[in-house]
């Protein structure tokens, strides 16, 4: 949040409230602005709106700080004035989001109809907040775009009308009804068809309904082998479809925005993001997130070896009885085919420490990605994300 | 064997974040062909440095493949695509990441065949680093004066030579030493600025994370070691502002904020700016930032900046050091690497994008392509792809440039072709200007025949990309300079008429010359009208007396405004794009 030395002298330390458990966390409620537009003008202190509890580091080495210069603002170092000249860099995450809000404003600038994909996840809360700084103090100049599948959980939806009104962004919320009303579910489709239906084909759908011709998407390359190759402007044929052979080259930072009418291009402000980056920038710029992150006792069945959440008694297959698991999810998608894993993390600090010692990507509970070898390139082939 | 757990667990969880927080990042690329174990390198460094998942691990484990010959193929970590599984090769750009307890890191992984130089060229154009492999049982081939080559063409301050397969030559010094002694001169042939060599091997592990017990005889660091104490900021990068506006952020009147991120320099609040092309002189407000105002901002930060003054600025335009300016320029040579399967042609109707600028462009010749292999330079009519050459390149509109190896961000661009929309090519300038002292025949052979008709006026209007026109100033010769300056900054051919003195009749002849002659005319002189310039249509003519009606105020007061006249007036005069794409003979 403070960036030592490049910030006016009035700018001060706000509390990390991501230290708090997130039961306590107000996303949606007023007092968490003072993380946001409202604080940093002028407010000189933490007493507007965050309760400081024993132990909550404000000043101390857990507070979310300095990623901008090299020396962070620390109670040892912050008395000192900044030394410029030579030591004038970016640490890895001030070079991320310098360059994710140059390829946000640009496609914003290149493209008569942009879009925001928003999957409610955490790295469409990285996403969405590069955007508001992108453009500040104007509003983020194109839509959201959620693609529902009737499936996300309860928490995700909440989440999502709670914080896009907060921030005051235009949302639009897209659901192929048409295979919902005939019954589309993973459990008879399987995964790859009910992705299909309800993730892919609703999304191509939504995009041509808006005339989009620019869709910003959060993923990663870092997520999955087929991703590392994807190019931050991605190019879609008319049909929406990706041809890894035939992709544009990206050199530098210039992208090429021309397309014709019916084309498209996806664009991915945090392709060089890690897991780990995402995490340490929900961290250091105390981003509100779904609660479903945060470990705490929810009502799951254990199923095939991963952990599924139960909502209610109906979602319960012959022989299976609700227990209550200590659990959260890693990574957000559909309440069938996302599993929960055991955690005792209720803190963005003690999530990342959980993930530094993770063996596993974050995928890996993710039905869709292992329904075949390279299942995920024959998706994106198709045009999903 | 394959235990992963990063070794942070030991430290506390703060320290650790802050830690983390204050790590830079390394971009580095990897140049080797399919048989130089580059896959193999690559998987062996994140694999132990621990940045592989177990359960990627174990879907290596399963995989039917192993090309490896070892137990475990570590070339399968990185191999992504079904295409390339199916080859054994990889064919395209792709991108890893992984962090130590020091830096963080992002691997662009590049083939280094002949036909895939443009990717080559891709990964390289961001990269800090170039890793290029060398086989020792090989020693220096043509692809690595290849990869040596695009590395240094694309400005890579460092160069790490891996020299690889050591286990195959008995872990011999003397191998080492002779491979060392040959790529060290490669890359001062090459002007490369700093080069470092270590004897490796990917399979057995060697030298890439931990020192190898195999060559007691090499002192120098691990590959990790350097990838992660190497200095890899530009020494000699530009100080000068370079602010390309990318945005502009108008949420309502009272506020007009231009954003971008900045190519070079540092700004403060306070200090003063040239904006291109107009040449207007402004100063920077305040730098506008979501959690408070910046002090100051540097290179290569998205800032968004308020200016004291308002003046004309939209996207594609650029604010810069008034000490130090780029060079204003439609005219200027490069090096092109071509990227398209259709052949670069002379003279073909191109779109170059340059910092945030899109303009119309075309290249007239191609001064010679370099034999990548051989560094020789030939003759050449076209230019395939994969090709590198030197060519001149000329626009319709002025660029704000800086040479590539003065400043990567300025000096760089992207050619598309207007009918396909595919990226064509990617070039970095060398010269900024091009000095036209070649006669026209020299420059184009082709067109002896055209030349020797009368020169049409179209034709001057297309070379100089606008229509002639007078601007009639009254007696501000000091107006006028300013204007001279702001006009052939914006593009214009444009002269100034001190005509003190002179008598109307006699100077009207004069300008109606210069005005055939398809120039811009700025004219200071007191008494004449528009009505004596008989031959010159009414609306080719702007007097600043028929706007104001003040033709003796010469104060400051309202010279912005006049100056923002004339340049509004001098914008009509412009030609279209299209009917300047097909122009002839060089732009001066």
């Amino acid at each position: 949040m403070t960036f030592s030395g490049l910030q006016p002298p009035q700018q001060t330390l706000p509390a990390s409230s991501n230290n708090g458990s997130p039961n306590e966390r107000p996303y949606n409620s007023g007092s968490q602005r003072i993380d946001g537009a409202e604080m940093g003008r002028s407010i000189p202190s933490l007493a507007l709106g965050t309760k400081l509890r024993p132990g909550h580091a404000v000043t101390g080495e857990l507070s979310s700080a300095g990623f901008h210069n090299n020396e962070t603002l620390s109670p040892e170092v912050s008395e000192a004035p900044p030394s410029w000249g030579l030591e004038r860099r970016l640490g890895h995450l001030a070079t991320l989001e310098a360059e994710s809000i140059f390829i946000l404003r640009e496609a914003a600038a290149e493209f008569s109809r942009p879009v925001m994909l928003y999957s409610i996840g955490k790295d469409s809360s990285v996403m969405l907040r590069l955007a508001q700084k992108a453009f500040y103090p104007g509003k983020i100049p194109f839509p959201l775009l959620h693609i529902d599948t009737s499936y996300k959980f309860p928490e995700m939806i909440e989440f999502r009308d709670s914080y896009t009104r907060e921030i005051g962004a235009e949302l639009i919320v897209h659901q192929n009804r048409e295979a919902l009303e005939q019954g589309a579910n993973p459990f008879v489709l399987g995964t790859q068809r009910c992705c299909g239906l309800l993730k892919t084909k609703a999304l191509l759908d939504a995009l041509a309904a808006g005339g989009f011709n620019a869709a910003f998407g959060g993923a990663r390359r870092d997520e999955e082998k087929s991703r590392a190759k994807e190019r931050i402007y991605s190019f879609r044929d008319s049909q929406g479809q990706w041809d890894p052979k035939n992709q544009r080259p990206e050199l530098w930072n210039l992208f090429n925005s021309r397309i014709e009418k019916s084309e498209s291009i996806r664009v991915f402000p945090l392709s060089n993001w890690t897991e780990l980056d995402v995490w340490l920038y929900i961290h250091a710029e105390n981003i509100p997130i779904v609660p479903l992150y945060y470990a705490r006792e929810r009502q799951a069945v254990v199923r095939n070896g991963s952990i599924v959440l139960i909502y209610s008694p109906d979602e319960l297959l012959p022989g299976e009885k609700v227990q209550w698991i200590k659990c959260r999810m890693r990574s957000l998608g559909c309440v069938p085919c996302t599993g929960a894993i055991r955690s005792e993390a209720d803190t963005v600090p003690k999530i990342i420490e959980e993930m530094i010692s993770f063996r596993r990507s974050e995928r890996e509970n993710r039905a869709i990605d292992h329904d075949e070898e390279g299942s995920m390139e024959l998706k994106k082939r198709e045009g999903y994300f | 064997m394959l235990t992963i757990a990063p070794a942070v667990r030991s430290e506390s969880l703060a320290a650790f974040l802050k830690a983390d927080l204050r790590k830079d990042l390394l971009r580095f690329t990897t140049a080797g062909s399919v048989d130089d174990g580059k896959s193999t390198l690559i998987g062996r460094l994140l694999h132990d440095a621990k940045a592989v998942y177990e359960d990627q691990v174990v879907s290596v484990q399963k995989s039917k493949i192993n090309r490896s010959g070892g137990a475990f193929d570590f070339s399968l970590l990185t191999d992504g695509l079904r295409a390339e599984r199916e080859q054994g090769i990889t064919i395209d750009v792709a991108y890893r990441y992984f962090s130590t307890a020091r830096r963080k890191f992002i691997i662009a992984d590049t083939p280094g065949h002949e036909q895939y130089t443009r990717n080559m060229a891709t990964g390289a154009s961001t990269a800090d680093l170039a890793i290029i492999l060398v086989d020792a049982t090989k020693g220096l081939l043509t692809q690595t004066h290849r990869h040596a080559y695009i590395a240094s063409l694309l400005g890579i301050p460092w160069v790490l030579a891996a020299i690889n397969k050591m286990d195959l030559v008995d872990y011999r010094e003397d191998v080492f030493l002779r491979l060392q002694r040959d790529f060290l001169s490669l890359a001062s042939q090459l002007g490369v600025p700093s080069v470092q060599c270590i004897p490796i091997s990917a399979l057995a592990g060697d030298n890439v994370v931990s020192a190898s017990e195999n060559m007691p005889w090499y002192a120098g660091p691990t590959l990790l070691e350097h990838l992660e104490t190497v200095d890899f900021r530009q020494t000699h990068a530009l100080d000068a502002v370079r602010f390309p506006i990318q945005y502009v952020i108008r949420p309502d009147f009272r506020f007009r904020g231009f954003a971008g991120q900045l190519a070079s320099g540092s700004l403060r609040s306070g200090d003063a700016l040239v904006a291109l092309p107009s040449g207007q002189e402004t100063r920077v407000k305040a730098i506008v930032g979501f959690d408070g105002n910046w002090e100051q901002t540097f290179a290569p930060q998205s800032i968004t900046v308020q200016l004291e003054n308002e003046i004309d600025l939209s996207r594609g335009d650029m604010l810069v050091s008034p000490s130090n300016l780029p060079a204003v320029s439609r005219s200027f040579s490069a090096t092109v690497v071509w990227l398209h399967a259709d052949p670069l042609l002379c003279g073909k109707p191109l779109l170059l994008k340059q910092t945030t600028r899109l303009v119309k462009a075309r290249i007239p010749r191609i001064l010679h392509r370099v034999n990548v292999n051989t560094l020789e330079h030939e003759p050449a009519e076209r230019l395939e792809m994969n090709g590198i050459a030197e060519v001149e390149v000329e626009t319709n509109q002025p660029l704000f440039l800086d040479p590539y190896t003065t400043s990567r961000a300025t000096g760089s661009f992207i050619l598309l072709d207007p009918l396909s929309n595919a990226t064509v090519g990617a070039g970095m300038v060398r010269e900024t200007y091009i000095a036209d002292d070649a006669s026209p025949e020299e420059r184009d052979s082709a067109s002896v025949e055209a030349e020797l008709r009368e020169v049409a006026a179209q034709e001057r209007h297309r070379r100089h990309g606008h229509k002639p026109g007078v601007v009639l100033l009254g007696n501000r010769i000091g107006l006028a300079k300013s204007l001279e300056r702001a006009l052939f900054h914006a593009g214009f051919e444009v002269v100034v008429v001190n005509g003190s003195g002179v008598d109307s009749p006699v100077l009207a002849g004069f300008l109606t010359s210069l005005y055939a002659a398809g120039l811009l005319v700025v004219c200071a002189n007191l008494s004449l009208h528009p009505e004596a310039l008989t031959g010159i249509p009414r609306e080719t003519i702007f007097d600043q007396a028929s706007l104001t009606g003040t033709v003796n105020s010469d104060t400051e007061t309202n010279e912005t405004q006049v100056i923002r006249d004339a340049l509004n007036f001098a914008e009509k005069l412009r030609l279209a794009p299209e009917l300047q794409a097909g122009q002839k003979g060089s732009v001066k």
